[in-house]
Order: structure tokens, then C-alpha cells, then sequence
């Protein structure tokens, strides 16, 4: 029996489309119940009891899981049109799961039966989708929630993989879709759990294309010209420039262990993630469930993809999130920080001469 | 040119264009059907999906509603048929709770200005009757897109990077309420063809539902295996698309891959056709 269950709640008669040619990754699923002689392809624990996730804004993560068996995760996300800001004067139309950009953080077990509620909320000008990349079967998802505004979607899925996986729009024009903002995380957690450390953050790259408005106040929109030659206006984490800045910056305690959950929504660059004053102990290249390299400076997230890191923050003072390709942390935004609290740890870091230092 | 045809709009023609018409259906349509709305000639439209360098799909000469149908009007078709009121439409014709939605009452569509919007909240049904009932038709998405294709000065701008750009910050920038018909603003200003406000405006309901002609000329049913068909909703819908660059295309066909024939959204109106 595939765990790919489609469940629909509109009733759908028939409906306009365009012909198409081509194959396409995202064929039609028909309905597949398995039948008599159908063998599953991997053996998949019981599912005991149900729950609802608590799905959170960046930066912020669900706690941890300490359930030790499979349940039914019921997840609700609304995708929603909002204009809000995404730099200073710069007001932007943004699409999003939840009314934010990036959207929200699920956090689920491996073997967990998700079932996933996507709302579009009526206000809405398109239909959207949700394609989350830890979802084996057609179009991760996609094929199952296409969703007009005022419309509703629930799809079935089993957390067959674990890992830290992308979800994001794929409604036709995909790249129109990603680039307004309509990307976020989940993290399906491995059976045994990840190590205790003592915070986790959520934190998304993601550029911007802006289009100039005609009429003065009017949100910017996308710049369909350059995203195609790939050059953003804004390089940012979570969602707008100074997002992880200044009331927005991420807080820690010297002598604390901290994880980054991150994500990289694109739509177009790779990312050379650096936090400057630290070395990552632990990275878990690309998001995946091992430890793939110790005592790294700056790891790469792929568009469409993540990393985790973890690090000991020894020494108070303000850590910077940047991309390392850095004229985008300089000139477009892709700077954000974490302050850490705490006595000074001079074994560590001393200035034995020099100027003052500065922000110390 | 494009005086003579916004003056063909205006005016009930004679003879000629009604042998025309009696031609195209065999029934001779009369004069007063067609003021407000605007003859497109005879021409070809290139679906967004069929391979490059095929001629296209054949649009023969057609009229088209030269504004979408608005507040005002539907409320006059609603008094005459109570049977499409707001609260009264069954609900195989409508999805109920969006229908009409934005109204105060049956006949109660708002104030002045509200009554010169686009009207919204209507199902395909809703607007083929209201079609039906003045003697006209809902154009078909080759009529729309063929339609849609022009601007202010070209019959199809669609490789106009500058055209292009320009719908897709009027579909990402649509003001809300939408804004009467006719005002002025970069919605408003006619095509070449004389038709204004195809463009963000509301997006409009087109008469075949069950598929769309596809580049051999012959409408069918892209959802073989009995579903809707999901291309349109995927990255893999750019693949056999002819041309990827057109993301308005896009943003339409993948709204009319969702929508029923009851489907009512608040940014969903229509016009006529003959």
C-alpha cells in the first residue's frame, strides 16, 4: 500500500486546464488503495493516538519530541497574500504560509502519519500548493493541494525520512511563488531524537527581486527580469533586512550549546553560511541525519535545501549570521545576529593591545 | 486602425457584420447585443503549452464585452431572475458561501462606486446565465487569450518582456477593493483592440471548463486519468511549455486548473462574448 494517501475535501467536477505535453514529475496520482495483494515497500511502525502540531514562527522551533512511537500529526497551515515590510520604504507583496515569510517550523517524528490541512484564505488572488521535501509521492505533496482561495486541501502523508527538509509553494509559475516568500522547514526528528543542546533557532535565507512600483506607495512586486538573471535587490535571513537585528536578534548565555536549523528557500543562490566568532562543531551537511563534518568555518545550503550546525557559544558579544559571499551580507542584507550574555571568558579571547574594542 | 475598431465597438453595425455573425452560428444576432462591446478580428492565439513554431489555434472574428460585466449590471440581471440572488442560488450552481459574498443584501451591491466594480463572487454558472440572459455567450480561453494577448499598441505583446513584467506587478499588485470600471490607472487603459481591463482587474471566467484547445486546434480533456490535471501544479509545468517566460499565462491557467463550476472567489468576475 503506498503511503501516499490523497485525501480531498472539495468536491471537484470538472475543472479548466490547459493541454500539456511533456513528462512531468508531477503526474496525476490516481487514487491507490493497495488492494488485496499489495505489499508495502518498507515496513512501517503503528501509528498510537493522534496530536496537533504546534507550528511556530521564525526564529522560533517546536520543542523537542519526547514521544517514543509513531502518532498522527493533524498540521494546519493557511497560505496568505500580505504586504509588509522588506526593507526600510520598501513595502513588499508577500505570499506565505502563515503571514510570514519564511513560514512556519513543523516539527514532526520519523514514522509519524502527518496529516496536513492547507488552507488558501479567501482574500487570496491565486491558488497555492505545498511541496515539502520530506514527502515521498507526486510532486512531494504538491499534486494533492492545489488549493483556491477560500478552498481547502488535506493531505496524508508517512514521515518516511528524517532529516531537515524545505517545503515550499509549486504552483505554476514556481518561481514566482518561491520568490514572494512562500518556503519554511520541517524537521522530521530520527527515532532516537537529536542531542540535547540548550537553544535551537530557525533561520531562512531567501532572496528578493523587487520591482519599483508605478505609483508611488504602492508595494513592490516581483522582478521577474532579475530573477531570471539571478540578481537580487535583497539577500536576507528570515524573511526582510534586520529581521535577526537589533529586537529581532537571536539571544544566548555564554557557555551555552546552540543549534541552527537552516534553510535555504532561494530561490535562486546557494548560500555560504558563516557565523562570524564561531566554528561550527557539528554539521549536518545538506540537513541530513548525520554529523557529515566536525570543526567547520562556513558549510553550504543549497537552494531548496539545509544544513543543521551546532556550536558552544564561550565568550559574550554579538555573533554575526552572514553569507560569506559577502557582498550580499554587506550590500543586500544577508547579516543577522546572536547575542550572548554573560562574564567575559578572557582564556578564551583577550585583547592584549589595541584600540577599545568596539559593540564589545 | 485601432480608431475604426473602438468605433465598431460603439456602434450597432449593419448588415455586414450580422451576415458575418449569421455566418459564424447560422442565427443573425441583433444590433443592440452587441453595444459595449468591441469586434476582434479573425486571428491566431498561441497556447501557453504546444511546441514552439506550430501555428496556433485559430480564432475566428468574435465580440467581446469591451468592460467586465459589473455590480450594476448583475444586480439588474438578479432582479429580473431572483432565482441568482445572494441566499436564494442553489447550491449545485454556486458554492454558497462565497457567492455574491461581498454584497450587502440581495439587491444591495454597495454605493455608487461600488456598483461600477467588477462584480465578484459569481460562479460559471452564475456568469453563463447572466451571459445567456443577453443574448450573448462566454468567450472561450482561446477568445480570452487572444484578447489578452494585446497591448495599448501591439495585437501580442506576450514576447514583450516590458508588457509581460508590467501584468505581473498588476496581478501581484491587485488593489483591493477592486477598483470601478473605467478608472483611470494602468488597468483601465484599452488594448489595441479597443477592450480595457482584462488585466488587473478580476480575473474572468472563460466558457470551457472541461479543457482548452490545446496547439492541434481540438479541445480536450488534459486530465486523462480522470482527475484534474496537476501540471499546473509543479515546476515540471514549464516543461512543453512554449514559452516560460510568460508567468501571467501561468498565474491564469493554474487559477483555472482549481476552480469548478461553482467555485466563487472574491477576484473572480467575467464578460461576454458574442
Amino acid at each position: 500500500m503506498s503511503p501516499f494517501i490523497v485525501k480531498q475535501h472539495a468536491a471537484r467536477a470538472a475543472a479548466a486546464v490547459l493541454a500539456l505535453a511533456g513528462a512531468l514529475a508531477c503526474a496525476p496520482a490516481e487514487a491507490r488503495d493497495g488492494g488485496p495483494d499489495a505489499t508495502p515497500t518498507r515496513a512501517l511502525p503503528d501509528v498510537r493516538g493522534e496530536e496537533h502540531a504546534v507550528a511556530t514562527a521564525a526564529p522560533n522551533v517546536p520543542a523537542p519530541i519526547t514521544r517514543t512511537y509513531a502518532t498522527k500529526v493533524i498540521v494546519e497551515l493557511e497560505t496568505q497574500e500580505v504586504v509588509k515590510r522588506l526593507a526600510d520604504g520598501v513595502d513588499y507583496t508577500f505570499w506565505t504560509f502563515g503571514g510570514d515569510a519564511p513560514g512556519r517550523f513543523v516539527r514532526v517524528r520519523e514514522g509519524d502519519l502527518v496529516e496536513l490541512h492547507l488552507k488558501n484564505h479567501k482574500h487570496s488572488t491565486v491558488p497555492h500548493n505545498i511541496d515539502l521535501h520530506a514527502v515521498t509521492g507526486p510532486g512531494g505533496g504538491a499534486a494533492a493541494t492545489l488549493t483556491i482561495p477560500g478552498g481547502e486541501s488535506v493531505l496524508s502523508f508517512r514521515a518516511l525520512n528524517p532529516g531537515l527538509y524545505v517545503y515550499h509553494c509549486a504552483v505554476s509559475p514556481v518561481p514566482m511563488h518561491i520568490a514572494n516568500g512562500m518556503y519554511g522547514l520541517i524537521l522530521v526528528e530520527p527515532k532516537g531524537g537529536l542531542p540535547k543542546v540548550d537553544r535551537e533557532f530557525y533561520v531562512m535565507q531567501s532572496e528578493f527581486y523587487a520591482k519599483k512600483p508605478v505609483t508611488e506607495g504602492a508595494p513592490y512586486t516581483l522582478d521577474m527580469e532579475k530573477g531570471a538573471a539571478e540578481q537580487p535587490s535583497y539577500v536576507v535571513f528570515n524573511g526582510s533586512v534586520g529581521a535577526l537585528t537589533g529586537d529581532g536578534a537571536l539571544q544566548a548565555k555564554a557557555g551555552e550549546s546552540v543549534r541552527l536549523f537552516v534553510g535555504n528557500g532561494g530561490p535562486n543562490l546557494v548560500s555560504s553560511f558563516h557565523v562570524i566568532g564561531e566554528v561550527f562543531d557539528n554539521v549536518y551537511g545538506e540537513g541530513g541525519t548525520m554529523v557529515s563534518q566536525r570543526n567547520v568555518q562556513t558549510t553550504l545550503v543549497p537552494a531548496g535545501g539545509s544544513a543543521i550546525v551546532e556550536f558552544r557559544a564561550e565568550q559574550p558579544g554579538n555573533l554575526v549570521l552572514v553569507d560569506h559571499s559577502i557582498f550580499r551580507a554587506f550590500n543586500k542584507g544577508a547579516l543577522g545576529m546572536i547575542k550572548v550574555t554573560g562574564a567575559d571568558n578572557p582564556a578564551v579571547y583577550s585583547q592584549l593591545k589595541g584600540l577599545p574594542m568596539a559593540g564589545h | 486602425m485601432r480608431l475604426l475598431v473602438a468605433a465598431a465597438g460603439l456602434l450597432a453595425l449593419a448588415a455586414p457584420a450580422a451576415a458575418l455573425a449569421a455566418g459564424r452560428d447560422g442565427a443573425a444576432r441583433s444590433a443592440p447585443a452587441r453595444a459595449g462591446m468591441v469586434r476582434l478580428p479573425a486571428g491566431a492565439y498561441r497556447p501557453l503549452y504546444g511546441r514552439p513554431g506550430t501555428p496556433g489555434v485559430a480564432v475566428r472574428t468574435f465580440w467581446l464585452d469591451r468592460d467586465p460585466v459589473t455590480r450594476a449590471e448583475f444586480l439588474a440581471f438578479v432582479r429580473d431572475d431572483p432565482r441568482w440572488a445572494r441566499g436564494r442560488v442553489s447550491p449545485e450552481l454556486a458554492d454558497r458561501e462565497g457567492y455574491l459574498a461581498e454584497w450587502r443584501g440581495e439587491t444591495n451591491a454597495g454605493d455608487a462606486t461600488d456598483l461600477r466594480r467588477p462584480v465578484t463572487g459569481v460562479s460559471w454558472f452564475a456568469a453563463r446565465a447572466y451571459c445567456e440572459a443577453r443574448g450573448k455567450r462566454l468567450p472561450t480561453a482561446a477568445e480570452w487569450e487572444y484578447a489578452a494577448a494585446a497591448s495599448e499598441t501591439r495585437r501580442d505583446a506576450t514576447r514583450d518582456p516590458a508588457f509581460v513584467q508590467r501584468l505581473v506587478a498588476l496581478y501581484a499588485g491587485r488593489p483591493r477593493p477592486l477598483p470601478p470600471v473605467g478608472a483611470a490607472g494602468a488597468a483601465g487603459a484599452p488594448n489595441v483592440y479597443g477592450v480595457r481591463g482584462l488585466h488587473g482587474l478580476a480575473w474572468e471566467w472563460v466558457a470551457d471548463l472541461d479543457g482548452a484547445p490545446s496547439a492541434s486546434g481540438h479541445s480536450h480533456h488534459a486530465h486523462a486519468a480522470g482527475g484534474r490535471s496537476h501540471d499546473a501544479s509543479c515546476a515540471g509545468a514549464a516543461i512543453g511549455a512554449a514559452d516560460p517566460t510568460n508567468y501571467p499565462a501561468f498565474l491564469r491557467a493554474a487559477l483555472r486548473a482549481g476552480l469548478t463550476a461553482r467555485s466563487t472567489l472574491e477576484t473572480l468576475g467575467f464578460r461576454c462574448a458574442l
